[in-house]
Formats: C-alpha cells, sequence, structure tokens
C-alpha cells in the first residue's frame, strides 16, 4: 500500500511535466508524436529508477560535501550504458530522439530525485519513487505527443482519426510544442482549482 | 570512519573510487554492445539496399565500392546486386546539398538500364509533414509523382515547376528539386561505375 | 569566411538553440521573469559554453579519440562543464568582482543548462574544427541570450495584463514562446554560401 501511494505521487500529485514543471527540454523536443514521446519517457524512466536505487545504495559512503558530483557520475554512467544500448539493439530509435538521450544526464528530474528522495530513503523506496515519477513523466509525454500528433496529423500512435487535410501542420512543427504544452498546463491547472 | 569520510583524502577517495566504477562497468558494457552495434549498420544498409532491388543473391555491403565523380568534394558508394553472378542493378547512396535545411542522403537504385527500382531516405533534417514527405511522396501512384520505374536518362525528371515531369511535394519545392539533383548525381554515379568496372549495365 | 558567417547565422537565427531545438528550456522560464537577469544569465551562458566546448573539444580530439574512450564522452564532458563552472565562480570572485557580482548567482545554474552539454556533443558530431566550434559556441549562445531578452521583454509586459487564472504563469508563457517560435520559423531555409 505504502509503495502503491508512493507511485500515485509521481504519477499524479508530484507530475513531474504538468506539476513540477521538471525536464521541460525533451517535453518539447521529443513529442512530435505519441511514439516518440512514450519512447523517451520510458527511457528517462530507466535510467531514474537505476539511479535513484544507485544512490539510495550508496548514501552511506559518500561524504555530503562531494555528493553532487557522485551522483552526476553515478547518472551519466547510467544514460551512457543506455545510449550505447539502444544503438545496439534499437538503431531506429536511438536516431529518432539523437541528442536527447546524452541529455537525460542534465534532465533537472533525475538530480532532482536523487537529492530530494533518493538519498534519504531506502532502497525500495527509491526504486517505486523512480517508477512513479517516471510513470508521470512517461505519461505527460506521451499525452503530449498524443495532442500534437492528433491535431497536427489527425493521427494518434500513426492511427488515423481524421483525415490529415485538417490537421494544423503547426502542432508538429516547433512553435506547436510550445502552445499545446501551455495549453495542456492551463487545462490541468482548471482541473485542479474545481 | 566518520572523520576520514569528510576529509580532503575521503572525498578524493570516494570521487576516484566511483569514476572508476562507472568507467570499468562502461568499458564491459561497451563491450558487449560494439559487436551488436556494427551488425545494426551493417543489417540497415542491407534492409535499405534489399528494399529498393531487385532480387539478388550475393552481399552488396560486402562488395560495395566508392567511386569518385569529377568535380564533386566527396565519393559516393555503390552497392552492386548480383544474381547467379549476373549483373542486375546498384544501389547509389547519394545527397544534395539543396535541401531545404542541411543535406538530405537518399539511396537510390537502379537496374541494369538505368531505370528507377526504387529509393530510400537514409538521413535529412526537412520540416516535418512538408519536405519531409519525400520518404513517400515519390513513389506515390498518384500524377506523376513517382520516379519509379522512370530513366533520369529518357525522361525529364526535373519539378514540374521547372519544366520537368515530376510533381513535386506541394509546398516543399525546394526539397523536391533536393531529391531529384541527389537522385542525377546517383545515376551519374551509377553511369561512371558501369563504365569502370566493366559491367553489363548501360 | 563565409563558412563562419554560415555558422553564425545559422545558429543565432536558422537553428535557434530554444525555439528550433529546444534546448536550455529550463533557465529561458526560470530566468525570464525580468529584463535585467535575462541580460546577465545569457552573459554567463555565453562565457561558461565557450570556455566547457574548447576544454571538450580538445579532450574529445586528444584524448576520446586516440584512445577509442567515445563511451566515456557524456560522462568526461558533464564532469568537465560541472567543474569548470566551479572553477570560473572562484577565479571570477578573485580577480573580477565586478563581473561575479554580475554573474555569480547564475553560475551554478548554468551546470544543469542543457545548452552547454548539447552544444559540446553537437560540434563533435557535426565534426567541427577548434575555430568553427568556438564559433558556433558563442553564436549559439548570442541566440539563447537573444530569446531570453526578447521572451523577457514580453514577459514584463504579461504581468500587466489580464490573463484567465488557470493560464496564468507558465501556461501563458509557454503559449507567448510558441507564437516567438513562429517568428523565428521565418528565418527557416536561408542558406549563405
Amino acid at each position: 500500500m505504502k509503495f502503491l501511494n508512493i507511485i500515485y505521487n509521481g504519477l499524479v500529485k508530484e507530475n513531474p511535466v504538468f506539476v513540477l514543471l521538471l525536464g521541460m527540454c525533451p517535453t518539447l523536443g521529443t513529442t512530435g508524436s505519441a511514439m516518440t514521446g512514450m519512447s523517451m519517457g520510458v527511457a528517462t524512466m530507466c535510467v531514474l529508477i537505476c539511479s535513484n536505487m544507485a544512490v539510495s545504495g550508496i548514501k552511506s559512503v559518500v561524504p555530503p560535501s562531494v555528493r553532487i558530483p557522485v551522483y552526476i557520475v553515478v547518472i551519466a554512467t547510467f544514460v551512457s550504458a543506455l545510449q550505447m544500448l539502444l544503438a545496439a539493439y534499437l538503431p531506429a530509435l536511438n536516431a529518432t530522439l539523437g541528442i536527447f538521450i546524452p541529455l537525460i544526464v542534465v534532465n533537472c528530474i533525475l538530480l532532482g530525485r536523487a537529492e530530494a528522495y533518493a538519498s534519504r530513503h531506502g532502497v525500495m523506496e527509491s526504486c517505486c519513487d523512480g517508477l512513479g515519477i517516471g510513470l508521470g513523466f512517461t505519461a505527460g509525454l506521451t499525452l503530449l505527443g498524443a495532442v500534437r500528433e492528433l491535431l497536427g496529423t489527425g493521427r494518434v500512435f500513426g492511427a488515423e482519426v481524421y483525415p490529415e487535410e485538417f490537421g494544423s501542420l503547426a502542432f508538429v512543427l516547433a512553435p506547436g510544442a510550445f502552445i499545446a504544452l501551455g495549453l495542456l498546463i492551463g487545462l490541468f491547472n482548471a482541473i485542479k482549482s474545481r | 570512519m566518520g572523520r576520514f569520510k569528510e576529509s580532503l583524502w575521503g572525498m578524493l577517495l570516494v570521487m576516484v573510487a566511483f569514476c572508476g566504477l562507472s568507467g570499468a562497468l562502461l568499458a564491459w558494457v561497451h563491450v558487449l554492445t560494439t559487436e551488436p552495434i556494427g551488425q545494426a549498420a551493417v543489417k540497415q544498409r542491407i534492409d535499405a539496399v534489399a528494399d529498393i532491388l531487385p532480387a539478388f543473391d550475393n552481399n552488396p555491403v560486402d562488395e560495395g565500392v566508392s567511386v569518385d565523380l569529377d568535380g564533386e568534394p566527396r565519393p559516393l558508394h555503390v552497392y552492386p546486386a548480383l544474381r547467379d553472378g549476373e549483373f542486375v542493378g546498384a544501389a547509389v547512396e547519394s545527397y544534395s546539398s539543396e535541401g531545404f535545411s542541411g543535406d538530405i542522403v537518399v539511396m537510390y537504385g537502379f537496374d541494369v538500364s538505368g531505370n528507377i527500382t526504387g529509393y530510400r531516405v537514409v538521413s535529412h533534417a526537412e520540416t516535418p509533414g512538408l519536405g519531409a514527405k519525400m520518404e513517400q511522396w515519390f513513389r506515390m501512384p498518384e500524377g506523376r509523382r513517382s520516379v519509379i520505374g522512370r530513366n533520369p536518362v529518357a525522361d525529364n525528371l526535373t519539378v514540374a515547376k521547372d519544366g520537368g515531369d515530376v510533381d513535386g511535394i506541394t509546398a516543399a519545392t525546394i526539397t523536391s528539386r533536393a531529391f531529384l539533383d541527389a537522385l542525377h548525381r546517383a545515376h551519374e554515379c551509377f553511369k561512371a561505375y558501369c563504365e569502370t568496372y566493366n559491367n553489363q549495365g548501360v | 569566411m563565409l563558412a563562419y558567417i554560415s555558422i553564425i547565422v545559422t545558429a543565432i537565427f536558422v537553428n535557434n538553440i530554444v525555439f528550433a531545438q529546444f534546448l536550455g528550456i529550463c533557465p529561458f522560464m526560470g530566468v525570464s521573469k525580468k529584463l535585467s537577469s535575462a541580460v546577465g544569465m545569457g552573459a554567463a551562458v555565453a562565457f561558461v559554453m565557450a570556455f566547457a566546448t574548447c576544454a571538450t573539444w580538445l579532450l574529445q580530439r586528444y584524448l576520446l579519440d586516440p584512445f577509442g574512450l567515445g563511451y566515456m564522452q557524456t560522462i568526461l564532458f558533464i564532469l568537465v562543464i560541472a567543474s569548470l563552472v566551479q572553477m570560473l565562480e572562484m577565479v571570477l570572485k578573485k580577480t573580477l568582482p565586478s563581473l561575479y557580482q554580475a554573474l555569480g548567482v547564475f553560475l551554478p545554474l548554468i551546470t544543469t543548462n542543457c545548452a552547454v552539454l548539447g552544444v559540446a556533443i553537437m560540434v563533435v558530431q557535426k565534426d567541427f574544427n577548434l575555430l568553427m566550434s568556438l564559433t558556433y559556441a558563442v553564436a549559439t549562445a548570442a541566440g539563447f541570450a537573444l530569446a531570453l531578452v526578447i521572451f523577457a521583454g514580453i514577459r514584463e509586459q504579461l504581468e500587466l495584463s489580464d490573463v484567465p487564472r488557470p493560464m496564468r504563469g507558465v501556461a501563458i508563457a509557454l503559449i507567448c514562446a510558441g507564437i516567438l517560435a513562429m517568428a523565428f520559423m521565418g528565418f527557416s531555409g536561408i542558406k549563405i554560401g
């Protein structure tokens, strides 16, 4: 029950995309379609779970004054490993996400969770926190990707909802990323204040 | 212990230990993935060649050669396809710098007489939804969009706007011109390859 | 010469780091509420980006490439950037206190600015030489500063307007950024040389 609560917290109450507003670069840069958004979310979630568990596991041996550099090394290690595994087994996905894969290192969510949560909690709890926040991030990216894909091309996950001619191309291009995210955050605020 | 952990040497030790650990881990993953990464690149090439050429039974990627063209800054790669030892066509990886943003790289397939058998866009940075449509556009049956089965010598393969016989992508004429520019470069290269390597083609 | 002009124009306008490449969004949203801090942040980023790109380029060329250590790129670059920011902070404090006063508060924020790491990785991918890399880094930072300053000007005006309650703050700011991105799309396709 406790673990479910931690996951729920990350997914809804502290949703990194719509509530905490963290990790905006991949949020805007990789949500041209629902599929790429979801892939980026899952990739980030994998690194987040691993780094959360590792940070929690080593917290007793790391002196507080060098903890930030150590966390960065831990995160960067997992990111580099993920980068190589993607290049080997999912080359097409690696090409789509491009530079946003190595840039997971500077995603504020990872360092933020390591510092604020994993360095103070046990390994299992940190794992759940990583899962929850990661799922929240994935859900946010998938939703934004789906909205942009729908408004831009009339499709969701590649399945046609209405003919492409009625779509507004702007939502697939750069401006649409900002506008769609702005509207979704506004929507979240409106629902929350009810 | 607590005292030592906070001392300069303690901190240094921790940092060095973690860097070493992460280096070792990454080296291990690197060794593990080097081969699959190489294979993935080769497989991508073979898939592309198989997709755009008539059936063949050799390994075009292994038998590929670089061909230098006059006045070209870099050589193009040609992948010949053979069936029962007979030359049936070749795929040429060509490029154009005339695109809307950055170079486009496209692989074209030609049969023995120089007719286009297919193409595959390898990389590009054209606008999504506009220029990026070239991935499908030039094989669509509508109007005069498709270039498949046509011949760069016999047919006037330029954009209709420039007086040619190909319908360019709507609202992306620059990309369409670049695509055809790369196509002609590929065909030049195919001809040069056939002459140099004394095959039965063109 | 033309190549360098092309790099500069492309980096500032055509492929603006914020509006076209979506890098450095966090400081872009966070430090753009006031015009004065936007200018300071822009200058600090330019400073760090120029240093960091030179350092990482040299490391890539003379350490990673010769020894086949390409897989250590991410980890090495981020450590270099983090320590460079630290060092810069200390040096500035000692030697140029006035500049430190102006930029100091922004420096720690720059480590997690993905634009810095992004540019360091991109110049390696683009296979630029050292001078081209430096030009690219400075021009990119100029593009970032331009975006930041324009946006800060808009947001100062936005403070005074009556926005529907749920859209206040980040939501309306993002929509303004979208419209700015549309304006920057007008530059796409421009080519020099």
